[in-house]
């Protein structure tokens, strides 16, 4: 049960606006954690500053036991860290193939092919729609699309930015579905979402954030019982 | 039979508006700046070509191989030295650097070559023309092979950015220039690739137009980068189809304003329908609506 990655500390701005406070956390190897907290709080910065498109002035980042801080953003996914950032962003003019393509862009050539078979096993509805641009799937095939084309790098650690956002009930539970499927096939697992209640549900621990900071922490349960979580995020 | 051989004239010079419209469309699409000193990369091309046919003795086919590449490396070091520090800042840095660019080139032009118009000898010279509807028509080797040239940049172009995984992740990066460094794709990398490409053809574009209008000065490359930057927007810019059809349709309108309305008002009349084109289509023919990025 090794750390899989350990933020230390980290401050991040955008010009003046200080967006992450000194923030640290840590994911073990097979663990599904879940970083929840309001919109504006910093979830999605946070992963931008570990997938390495935002830089932190202070801290460091540890993957497998080596600094990332400082690695640059197409290194990293090679070193094993899929980012899916929120709202997908699929590359939208290309075909679903393609955009798998991409996801494979690091991925060893004779990986490629099991991988993407591994794909769509996992999402049988893109494989019907190989050839389609994906700007024209619905947005739950899109953001099949966007978890299969970070699968396609075979991570060690897969970091997701609200993976619910924008669709409907019964598509939150197939993701959600998905989630725990790809935890129990052995990747490690950073999910950030708004929708608390579903995160902590799946989550092993979790990370409670508030205008740049970590407020609590816990295990899925725990937090989950918390009155604090209860009233600012599980609607009483 | 003037109308034939005007189109065929259109048909030309248009070719060449679209392989410069290309380098304008492609740096726009990935880098979304507008790369000014692109038209006086065309003149160095031709320059370099003609020193080294005429001062060197160089095969001229061989002249224009050394021109692709010597452009090729200036585009690199262009983007290299002055775009990518300034990437990140505002377009309008970048723009004016742009502008800051163009005239370093052309004085350095005239530094090098000074100001005396060279008489560019046409890579085809020797070439008979052809002959058609019975000797009434008269079809110059140099509109044949511009016109094939870019014909052929155009299918290799497509097939490029198509089929090959760096195509297709210069595809990716002008989407969603982020996304695209998730995916581990070297972004620095694939708009290096841009700048090199667009740099090599607009080399040959200045052979092909100096072989087809010989004279050269340090500010040939001037008009036929701004018409050709017109072109790609009318085509759309970003697009490479569009960028085939702008420039096409431009060479075919200016030569027929020159032949059939005015030649003081051909230039004009190219504005103006592009103007009428943005009015309709703001994103030009071809142009995609661009998305906002979050
Ligand atoms: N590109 C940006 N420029 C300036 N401020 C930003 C930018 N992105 C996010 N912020 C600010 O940083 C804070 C954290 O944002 P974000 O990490 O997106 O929050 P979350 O993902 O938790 O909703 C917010 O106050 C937000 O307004
Ligand atoms: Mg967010």
């Amino acid at each position: 049960m090794g750390s899989v990655l350990t933020v230390k500390n980290i401050n991040v701005y955008y010009g003046a606006i200080h967006a992450l406070k000194g923030i640290s956390l840590d994911v073990n190897r097979g663990e599904i954690v879940t970083l929840i907290g309001a919109n504006g709080a910093g979830k999605s910065t946070t992963l931008h500053t570990i997938s390495g498109l935002l830089r932190s002035k202070t801290g460091d980042i540890e993957f497998l036991e080596s600094s990332i801080a400082h690695v640059p953003a197409h290194k990293i996914v090679a070193m094993g860290i899929s980012h899916v950032p929120e709202g997908r962003r699929i590359f939208q003019g290309l075909t679903v193939e393609e955009n798998l393509q991409m996801g494979a862009f690091v991925t060893k050539k004779d990986r490629i092919a099991h991988n993407l078979e591994y794909v769509y096993e996992q999402f049988p509805r893109l494989k019907e729609r190989t050839s389609q641009i994906a700007g024209t799937l619905s947005g739950g095939e899109q953001q099949m699309l966007a978890m299969g084309r970070a699968l396609m790098s075979d991570p060690e650690l897969l970091m997701l930015d609200e993976p619910s956002m924008g669709l409907a009930p019964i598509l939150v539970d197939q993701i959600f579905d998905i989630i725990v499927n790809l935890n129990k096939a052995g990747t490690t697992i950073l999910l950030v979402e708004q929708n608390a209640q579903m995160a902590l549900s799946v989550a092993d621990r979790a990370y409670v954030i508030e205008t740049g900071r970590i407020t609590l922490s816990g295990t899925g349960e725990e937090l989950s019982k918390s009155e604090e979580v209860k009233k600012a995020y599980l609607g009483g | 039979m003037n109308f034939l051989s005007s189109l065929i004239s259109g048909l030309s010079l248009g070719s060449v508006y679209a392989i410069i419209a290309l380098g304008y469309t492609m740096v726009y699409g990935i880098s979304k700046m507008l790369n000014f000193a692109h038209g006086d990369v065309i003149m160095i091309g031709a320059y370099v070509s003609f020193i080294m046919s005429m001062h060197l003795g160089m095969n001229g086919w061989l002249a224009l191989l050394v021109a692709m590449f010597v452009c090729t490396c200036l585009g690199v070091l262009i983007e290299r030295l002055a775009y990518r520090p300034l990437r990140g800042t505002g377009s309008l840095a970048v723009l004016i650097t742009a502008i800051g660019v163009s005239y370093f080139l052309q004085n350095m032009a005239l530094l090098i070559w000074g100001a005396n118009p060279r008489i560019f000898t046409s890579l085809f010279n020797g070439m008979a023309p052809i002959h058609a509807a019975g000797g009434q028509l008269n079809i110059s080797a140099e509109s044949i092979f511009t016109i094939a040239a870019n014909i052929i940049i155009m299918i290799v172009l497509t097939l490029f950015v198509n089929k090959t995984k760096a195509g297709k992740a210069m595809r990716a990066v002008s989407e969603d220039n982020g996304a695209a460094q998730l995916m581990g794709i070297n972004v620095n990398q694939s708009i290096s690739l841009t700048f090199a490409i667009g740099s090599g053809l607009a080399a040959v574009a200045g052979v092909l137009m100096c072989s087809a209008y010989p004279v050269l000065i340090p500010t040939t490359g001037a008009m036929p980068g701004i018409k050709a930057f017109t072109a790609a927007v009318f085509g759309g810019i970003g697009s490479i189809p569009g960028a085939m059809i702008g420039g096409l349709i431009l060479g075919i309108i200016e030569i027929f304003s020159r032949a059939y309305i005015s030649t003081e008002l051909a230039d004009a009349i190219v504005f103006g329908c592009l103007i009428v084109v943005l009015l309709v289509r703001p994103t030009g023919l071809l142009g995609k609506k661009v998305h906002e990025k979050v």
